[in-house]
């Protein structure tokens, strides 16, 4: 055993005290200053008071930036559902030359810095399909998040290919079902809970991105994030912003949550 | 009757099966077509715009080729400034969370009970899901003029750091810690028990067994966190624009100017990845980079 003086295990329980107060202090500083009755955000909070909450509630463009943010993170989600699962099931079943390379251009989107990405996008619809007359507008940003969300399929649904036990197709192939059937009757109930749990990654993903949204959303479009991000320019902090990300953490650790039900319920099978 | 003269009853599932080129192909086809057209095109398409030029009188991209911006990332102190002052700050945080894994990681693997080691791995986790933006806005709350760090410290007869690079590599690494922390702690619980049982025995007491034990082996798990924390903090620059005062990153550069001079912005983008990329193949050498 590693064994250490008092005065060192001493040591290392502050260090983790400070870790854990470092992480946590903040976010709780934020949560209760959606509380606070003053209008500008600070500490310590006097007065208590749910009125931000009401307010946040009747705004129209709080409103109008969380159905934009639901309508892009669900066309990302569909878009990454669909492309992530069919490159799982590529790279899953067979062996090709390039196989490393799919593997590093599925990671690319998320591995380069968000500021690349977003640029390298808005590059092409500003200086290449505008002059081009094609106006690509709303959907511009869900094509940017929809790929940097195709990776979040991908890992799930490949994970659990890799554990399934090919000879049940096989076996399901020799029994006389065709391709279809054999995915439907024995594939799909075997990794549908990793697909349902990769999908609701890729909309948490889509719901917090802020950088590559900068750069790809409309004038005049605001997703959550973008929302939080303006009202964060201005120079005081309002306590009505400190709702909405409240919100926002809710919203995202909901399908996080769901998602680690999902994939280790499986797991535990 | 012959079987095998029989037709195929499922006629595109005998095919595939026999011909598993073209079922790879089926699958692969959209995917590639959407990463290739619409990213790898757009990358290209970024690193083409970096040779153009900007019109001074019209302000509109002209294409053509210039080496101009790529230069100016040098010859302008301003911006060769900018660049050097990133890649410290992304070297700072590296640390910062190296410096704070280590100890957690031996604490949460060697002396932590069991219930209190998986609380603190999900306690640890559980900030990465928090959202990007909001822990921004968190930290901005924590250290800003009447905030929780000046409150807590004032009683000392202090006041904080106010906005600036120490507060951009504090908030850096708030968001990136976990990234570093969670493989160093796997690392750490891994080492086998009869690796410190026999340090002990030849005499070694509990920090001379950290130094020159558990470090080298754990090294590539810090390697591997590194290549996150540094990259993730070489593209920010939210963290610079809204903790950092007038601090300015190489982000900064980029976005400021792919409204204005987008072959400047396009050239800047190319600097994160540069840096990246000389990362990983000094990260290779050490080859921790198998192990990830």
């Amino acid at each position: 055993m590693l064994r250490f003086s008092k005065a060192s295990k001493a040591g290392l329980i502050v260090i983790v005290g400070i870790v854990l107060l470092f992480m946590y202090a903040p976010l709780t500083v934020l949560i209760l200053n959606a509380f606070n009755e003053r209008q500008v955000s600070s500490w310590p909070i006097e007065e208590f008071s749910l009125k931000w909450w009401a307010i946040a509630f009747e705004s129209e463009p709080i409103r109008a930036a969380l159905l934009n943010s639901a309508t892009v993170a669900t066309g990302a989600m569909l878009i990454a559902m669909i492309l992530g699962s069919l490159v799982a099931f590529a790279l899953n079943r067979f062996d090709f030359f390039g196989k490393s390379t799919v593997n590093l251009l599925i990671v690319l989107p998320i591995a380069l810095p968000g500021v690349v990405t977003g640029v390298a996008f808005s590059n092409t619809y500003s200086n290449f399909l505008t002059p081009a007359g094609f106006q690509i507008g709303y959907f511009g940003m869900i094509v940017a998040h929809s790929t940097i969300c195709i990776v979040m399929v991908f890992n799930n649904v490949f994970a659990r290919l890799k554990r399934m036990n090919p000879s049940l197709q096989e076996a399901s192939m020799d029994l006389g079902q065709g391709l279809w059937g054999t995915f439907r009757l024995v594939t799909v109930p075997q990794f549908r809970t990793a697909f349902a749990a990769g999908a609701l990654l890729a909309f948490a993903l889509s719901f917090d991105e802020v950088v590559i949204t900068i750069f790809t959303a409309p004038p005049g479009v605001d997703t959550l994030p973008l929302w939080i991000l303006k009202e964060m320019a201005r120079p005081n902090q309002a306590s009505v912003v400190n709702v909405v990300a409240t919100v926002v953490i809710v919203l995202s650790f909901v399908p996080v949550y769901v998602s680690q039900r999902l994939s280790r319920t499986e797991n535990e099978k | 009757m012959s079987v095998i003269a029989k037709a195929p009853k499922r006629p595109i599932s005998t095919y595939l099966h026999l011909h598993p080129k073209t079922g790879l192909r089926a699958l692969l086809a959209l995917p590639l077509t959407w990463l290739i057209g619409v990213y790898i095109i757009s990358l290209f398409l970024l690193l083409v715009t970096a040779f153009w030029f900007t019109d001074p009188y019209t302000s509109k991209v002209r294409p053509g080729f210039t080496l101009e911006n790529f230069v100016s990332i040098f010859t302008v102190p301003a911006y060769f400034a900018t660049s050097v002052r990133t890649l410290g700050i992304a070297l700072a945080v590296t640390a910062v969370c190296a410096v704070f894994a280590v100890p957690l990681g031996i604490f949460m693997a060697k002396l932590a009970r069991p219930w209190m080691r998986n609380l603190l791995a999900v306690a640890i986790t559980l900030p990465l899901w928090a959202g990007y933006l909001v822990k921004l806005l968190a930290m901005r709350l924590t250290f800003t003029e009447n905030g929780l760090f000046n409150w807590l410290v004032e009683p000392l007869g202090i006041s904080g750091p106010g906005f600036g690079i120490p507060v951009i590599v504090l908030t850096l690494a708030y968001l990136w810690f976990p990234y570093m922390a969670l493989p160093v702690f796997t690392a750490i619980r891994q080492l086998p028990h009869n690796l410190f049982d026999a340090s002990a025995d030849l005499g070694a007491k509990g920090w001379p067994t950290v130094l020159r034990i558990v470090l080298p082996l754990i090294t590539p798990a810090i390697v591997a966190g590194s290549v996150f924390t540094f990259s993730l903090s070489l593209g920010d620059y939210l963290a610079a624009r809204f903790v950092g005062g007038k601090t300015q990153m190489v982000g900064s550069i980029i976005a400021s100017n792919i409204n204005l001079n987008p072959p400047v912005a396009a050239a800047f983008s190319m600097v994160p990845i540069a840096f990246v990329i000389m990362y990983l193949m000094l990260a290779r050498r050490t080859g921790s980079l198998e192990r990830m």
